[in-house]
């Protein structure tokens, strides 16, 4: 079984005055097909969590493998590298171009990668039609839903396809019923084999997850005892 | 890693596409600049040429000597008549004259004796002129009737005299093989010869005088020595012999004579192009910084209007260099419009100006080349520090966005 994610005594202390502790000594290993839920209260470190995974920030101690590579030595550019090549975001505020079309909007997730020009076009509709909106491609983001617009924004993340899929609060701007299209879609992605962390508030959002993962004040704990289900899903 | 030079450039167009209103606001300032400078720099060519083209060789190969009365009638004269075979052999001198003249006010009263109706007025009062010989060569007139008198008839002190064309009509002048005599405040001269037109624009007053030789104008009304002497050279050296002229014609007190020669006109191309230009480049200059500060300013704007894109951009793989790259070439290309249009504008202006002048437009290549590529620089520069804002973001806090 191998990891997608394996993080080994990291810690994350911003030096602001007083110095804040966002993370300290958090262990945490996701196998790839993983579907993990974060949860915790608002300013326990989830997000900061979240931007170490995603190469954004680097923590202070303790090492980080990304699919078996080692990450904190890495350069600034190789990091960017990886994570334009094997990471995809979803962000809470969707941070979509209001000036793009949405078609447009989703091939920005390959112009960094080094993917070839050729194709892209097909294949970020193929990514539109996966989450459901090849019928809006032409559409500016303005004029889309909540919901519609994660969609796209997951899409987006989809495009590249990323070996770990990162999502902070995707939920967290739409109503129930758009939710659980995003979380149906998630459900989907997780069924086609894709990597997911979602950090959220929301017990319907986290209930959904096969793992739980609480942080505390920085702290990590794994909130249900494994399932017997779940070393199935892991495994796989 | 690198990004697709088609990506970057479709991510530059769309960034600058995005605020229409606002790239075009942007992009004024630079088209101010450069108009200015492309409109400045082609009226004063065009025009430096027009000056130099109207300032043909003609007026380019004529001197005037004005020489100051002695300071006391019996002291020296400054300029002697035989100075002015000094002058004549220098080299590019052409032809040399000098003449002395009746004051202005004191005209002597003048009457011919072929008049027969005793009804009219005969006298007239006309401008005596003393003349050396050379005057018709130096003052570009001819003889139309008769001739000028020479050295034989200034040797004899003879009471000869030449008409002007507009004198010779006054006093009725026609024909001169009757041996017509005018009498000058009394005293007869015999007309020997009418003057045609006078070709040189500062010697007109020759068409109504009547010119006898020096000598004879001595005797006559006490002209005493040479009061203006008139020359003409051969192209091209009217300067250098402006500059001798004072020295040559009265060695004892050269600055006792004022020179009027015509400006070099290579000097008079380059003063007018300076006068015309200098000030104006300075305001095209000035308005092409205050572009520059424009578009540093909005690009500036727009970069923190966009943290949250450059945020997005770096979580999607994107490296500082390709931001740095992308604000950099945004700035650049507007700078670059702006260039292109100033440059047009300004084209457009020098063809105004000079077809409602009537002058030729002249137009450099080269100018118009380098103004867009000027507008380039401008905004390449101004997007400097903007880009390296940019570029120096950290991802986590770009996509918090700005604030
Ligand atoms: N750049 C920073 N400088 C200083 N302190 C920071 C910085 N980023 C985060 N923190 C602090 O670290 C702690 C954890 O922040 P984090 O954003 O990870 O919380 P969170 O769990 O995501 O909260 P929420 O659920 O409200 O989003 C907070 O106390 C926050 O104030
Ligand atoms: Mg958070």
């Amino acid at each position: 079984m191998s990891a997608v994610i394996a993080l080994r005594g990291v810690s994350r202390t911003f030096a602001s005055d007083p110095p804040v502790a966002a993370l300290s000594n958090v262990d945490l290993r996701v196998a790839a097909g993983d579907y993990v839920g974060i949860v915790g209260p608002s300013g326990s470190g989830k997000s900061t969590l979240l931007n170490l995974l995603g190469l954004l920030d680097r923590p202070d101690c303790g090492t980080y493998a990304l699919e078996g590579v080692e990450t904190t030595g890495l350069s600034d550019p190789a990091r960017t590298a990886l994570r334009g090549s094997r990471i995809g975001f979803v962000f809470q505020a969707f941070h979509l171009l209001a000036h793009r079309d949405v078609l447009d909007n989703v091939m920005l997730g390959e112009v960094y990668t080094g993917a070839p020009r050729a194709g892209r076009a097909a294949r970020a509709a193929a990514a539109l039609d996966r989450v459901g909106m090849g019928h809006r491609r032409d559409f500016r983001p303005g004029r889309l839903s909540g919901g519609e617009r994660q969609r796209v924004a997951i899409a987006r993340a989809l495009i590249g396809e990323p070996a770990l899929l990162l999502c902070d609060e995707p939920t967290g701007n739409l109503d129930s019923v758009t939710t659980g299209a995003v979380l149906d879609l998630f459900d989907e992605l997780r069924d086609g084999g894709t990597t997911l962390v979602v950090i959220t508030h929301d017990e319907a959002v986290s209930a959904r997850a096969a793992r739980r993962v609480r942080i505390t004040d920085g702290r990590l704990s794994e909130l249900d005892a494994p399932t017997a289900e779940l070393p199935a899903v892991s495994a796989r | 890693m690198t990004m697709d030079l088609r990506d970057l450039a479709g991510e530059v167009l769309a960034g600058i596409g995005t605020r229409p209103a606002r790239t075009a606001l942007t992009i004024l300032g630079t088209v101010l600049g450069i108009g200015t400078l492309v409109t400045t720099l082609g009226v004063s060519a065009t025009a430096g040429d027009q000056i130099a083209g109207r300032f043909d060789s003609v007026t380019a190969t004529e001197i005037t000597v004005d020489v100051n009365p002695p300071a006391r009638p019996d002291s020296p004269p400054t300029v002697r008549w035989a100075a002015l075979d000094d002058l004549a052999r220098l080299n590019g001198v052409e032809a040399v004259a000098a003449y002395s003249q009746s004051p202005a006010g004191q005209e002597p009263a003048v009457r011919a004796n072929t008049l027969r109706d005793p009804e009219r007025v005969l006298d007239r009062t006309l401008p005596l002129l003393g003349a050396s010989t050379a005057l018709p060569a130096a003052a570009r007139t001819e003889i139309s009737l008769g001739r000028f008198f020479d050295d034989g008839h200034i040797r004899r002190r003879d009471r000869v005299a030449v008409l002007g064309e507009q004198a010779a009509r006054l006093l009725g002048v026609t024909r001169i093989d009757n041996q017509p005599a005018v009498f000058v405040a009394g005293v007869p001269f015999t007309v020997v010869g009418v003057l045609g037109p006078v070709r040189r624009a500062d010697q007109q007053g020759l068409t109504g005088a009547v010119i006898v030789p020096w000598t004879a104008a001595d005797d006559t009304l006490h002209l005493g020595p040479a009061s203006s002497v008139i020359v003409t050279t051969s192209l091209g050296a009217a300067p250098l012999v402006a500059g001798q002229a004072p020295i040559a014609l009265s060695p004892d007190d050269p600055a006792a004579v004022r020179v009027q020669a015509p400006p070099d006109p290579a000097e008079l191309r380059t003063g007018v192009a300076e006068d015309v230009s200098g000030l104006l480049l300075v305001l095209g200059v000035v308005s092409l910084v205050v572009g520059a500060l424009g578009i540093a300013n909005v690009t500036l704007v727009t970069v923190m209007e966009r943290t949250a894109e450059i945020g997005l951009r770096r979580a999607l793989g994107a490296r500082r260099r390709h931001i740095a790259i992308q604000f950099l070439l945004e700035s650049t290309v507007v700078g670059l419009l702006g260039g292109i249009i100033g440059a047009s504008a300004g084209i457009v202006a020098v063809v105004v100006i000079s077809v409602a002048r009537q002058w030729t437009p002249v137009l450099d290549a080269g100018l118009a080349a380098a103004a867009p590529v000027a507008g380039a620089a401008v905004g390449l520069l101004a997007g400097l520090y903007p880009a390296l804002r940019a570029a120096g973001m950290q991802p986590v806090d770009a996509l918090r966005g700005p604030g």
